[in-house]
């Protein structure tokens, strides 16, 4: 049964194969017997799952329907659960059980989903490793040795384990796309306010987007046709109609023009990764792609305006964390200063620290013309980059990231190495755009991922091109070793 | 950009964060590369480009102001660390 596709448990339930709680069951038995090697879940609810999926169950004997008819999948820690520890990573939330639902979390349950639970991730978000989580470094099951990549580390590694069909993530600089690309799955980064962020737990307000991490570009339109839309408790949230992401996957791509940017096959791309990307641009033009040569010119500089964007967002977003209202509070504080300064010191992570510390620099008085404002002015030249691009393509093609998988423990003394890491991914979230990464193959054992990037809500294109993609090729079908019991 | 100790001491009180002293020179030392590789943005002329804070250029959208939520009190404070009569309790700040 955890072979199976999302789309192919929803049709085996709709056919009566087995019930929800069957599946439900099995998945809760593999989480049990096998998540000791990866560590991808912090909590596991299998009290609520087997409750939920016996609700679904009912329902479907009353001849209610719903889009995912008691499918089980994973939640991102990010998102607020009601009445389940919501931890975002971190010591700071241990404790915290959250009083309300995120609204992917209730759009997914109205449309049948069962959650078994809460996937690991890089402490709030911040990391492309998930080294940086309270609760221990996820592995990669390609390669217990690897890191499976982050900040949505916990989701990736269950689903390519096979401990989940699908599980929602979350993509501020990279953390779909780049533990996609480790893990050898399709992710998916919707347009900026796509999806809603209420209860999603905030890292950089103006960046951060929500998207399923899963194994087709199937499953993740099915996924994005359940969690897409305005939401009235999100003024950011798009107030723009909902395509039905699942009725163009099987378009005919003859004709579809995808921009190649020069940039993104520059020095520090590993010589596989780039093979594999080439294959993969060869095999569109196989299926009747029109190739064309772009340029992304302001490209190296994404990744020095994110780092004065994000940290800058962060450090205003974080400053909630006082130890006041919900979360960690340090033990007998002399003073208020004395509380909020301990809280924040023994609650946080360093990564966390080290990127508040940098939003308070950016932002403080001095320096905020020099950083905050630049980088603004910069991320602007990007999404001109992009606009000027989109005039001659319909998609653009590169690496997702610069490399396999690497080494646990490998890049975490050096920050700006582990930056690097989401150098090719960066700038869609500085320009808000959609973009995907998908497997193009393996190199050495491990997946390498390709990124296809999209204009404006227009995911249904980009969908469209990855699934004839996965038509075409085998890639994605290709699984981590050692997934049964036993093994 | 090199940062000295003193710096991460008043980014430290900026931020609310207390940083031992053993860790402020490793503090700023990472900072600094990061700082540096941060300074790239600055070889760019982007005289007459508009910051951008929002992608899509969006502004906020209104609404009729009307209450929306219910009185959620108790629900919110059940997961404070300390709340005595329906309020949040802090060290004392006033003597």
């Amino acid at each position: 049964m955890h072979n199976l596709t999302l789309a192919q448990v929803i049709s085996g339930l709709n056919q009566g194969d087995f019930s929800s709680l069957e599946i439900t069951q099995h998945y809760l038995n593999r989480i049990g017997a096998l998540d000791s090697r990866y560590n991808s879940y912090i909590t596991v609810t299998g009290e609520q799952a087997l409750s939920h999926a016996k609700q679904a169950d009912e329902n479907r004997a009353k001849g209610i329907t719903t889009l995912l008819g008691g499918a089980p999948i994973t939640h991102k820690d990010i998102f607020c659960t009601k009445g389940i520890k919501t931890s975002c990573g971190s010591k700071m939330l241990d404790n915290f059980i959250s009083p309300y639902d995120a609204t992917v979390v209730s759009k997914l349950r109205d449309a049948g989903a069962v959650s078994l639970g809460k996937a690991n991730m890089d402490e709030f978000a911040m990391g492309s490793s998930n080294e940086t989580s309270f609760y221990g470094k996820v592995l990669n099951p390609w390669d217990l040795g690897r890191v499976p990549g982050g900040s949505s580390g916990g989701s990736a590694a269950a689903v390519a384990a096979r401990l989940t069909p699908v599980a929602t993530a979350t993509d501020t600089g990279g953390s779909i796309r780049q533990p996609a690309s480790l893990c050898g799955l399709t992710g998916l980064k919707p347009t900026y306010g796509r999806v809603s962020r209420f209860g999603m737990i905030a890292f950089a307000s103006s960046l951060d987007q929500a998207g399923p991490m899963a194994r087709t570009a199937e499953d993740a339109a099915i996924m994005l046709n359940a969690m897409a839309g305005v939401d009235l408790n999100d003024s950011t949230s798009a107030d723009k109609p909902v395509d039905d992401y699942t009725a163009k996957l099987n378009n005919d791509i003859s004709g579809l023009r995808i921009g190649v940017p020069k940039e993104f096959f520059s020095e520090g791309l590993n010589a596989d990764t780039q093979a594999k990307v080439q294959d993969a641009i060869k095999e569109y033009e196989k299926l009747g792609a029109k190739i064309v040569e772009i340029t992304l010119p302001h490209t190296a500089l994404a990744v020095p305006a994110y780092y004065v964007i994000a940290p800058a967002e962060a450090s205003a977003n974080l400053s909630r964390f006082d130890g006041v209202r919900y979360g960690y509070r340090c033990e007998d504080p002399a003073d208020l200063q004395d509380l909020y300064m301990r809280t924040r010191e023994e609650g946080f992570g360093e990564e966390v620290k080290r990127r508040i510390l940098i939003g308070a620099y950016v932002l403080s008085a001095g320096f905020y013309d020099a950083y905050y404002n630049k980088a603004q002015r910069i991320r602007r030249l990007i999404k001109n980059d992009f606009e000027q691009a989109f005039k001659q393509v319909d998609l653009i093609i590169g690496p997702t990231s610069p490399s396999p998988a690497f080494k646990i423990g490998e890049k975490t003394s050096d920050p700006v190495q582990m930056y690097l890491e989401d150098i090719y991914t960066i700038s869609t979230n500085l320009a808000g755009l959609p973009a995907l990464s998908m497997p193009a193959g393996l190199a050495g054992g491990l997946p390498v991922g390709v990124q296809l990037i999209g204009n404006y809500f227009d995911e249904s294109t980009l969908l469209n091109a990855a699934h004839r993609f996965q038509m075409a090729t085998d890639h994605h079908q290709q699984s981590a070793p050692n997934l049964e019991v036993g093994d | 950009m090199a940062l000295e100790n003193s710096d991460i001491e008043k980014l430290a009180t900026l931020a609310r964060i207390n940083i031992n002293d053993e860790m402020k020179t490793e503090v700023a030392g990472k900072i600094s590369d990061i700082l540096t590789m941060i300074d790239d943005m600055q070889a760019v002329d982007t005289s007459g480009i508009e910051p951008m804070a929002n992608s899509l250029d969006a502004t906020q959208r209104l609404r009729e102001d009307i209450v929306t939520e219910s009185n959620k009190r108790e629900q919110l404070q059940a997961v404070a660390p300390a709340t005595e009569d329906g309020l949040y309790l802090v060290p004392k700040v006033i003597d």
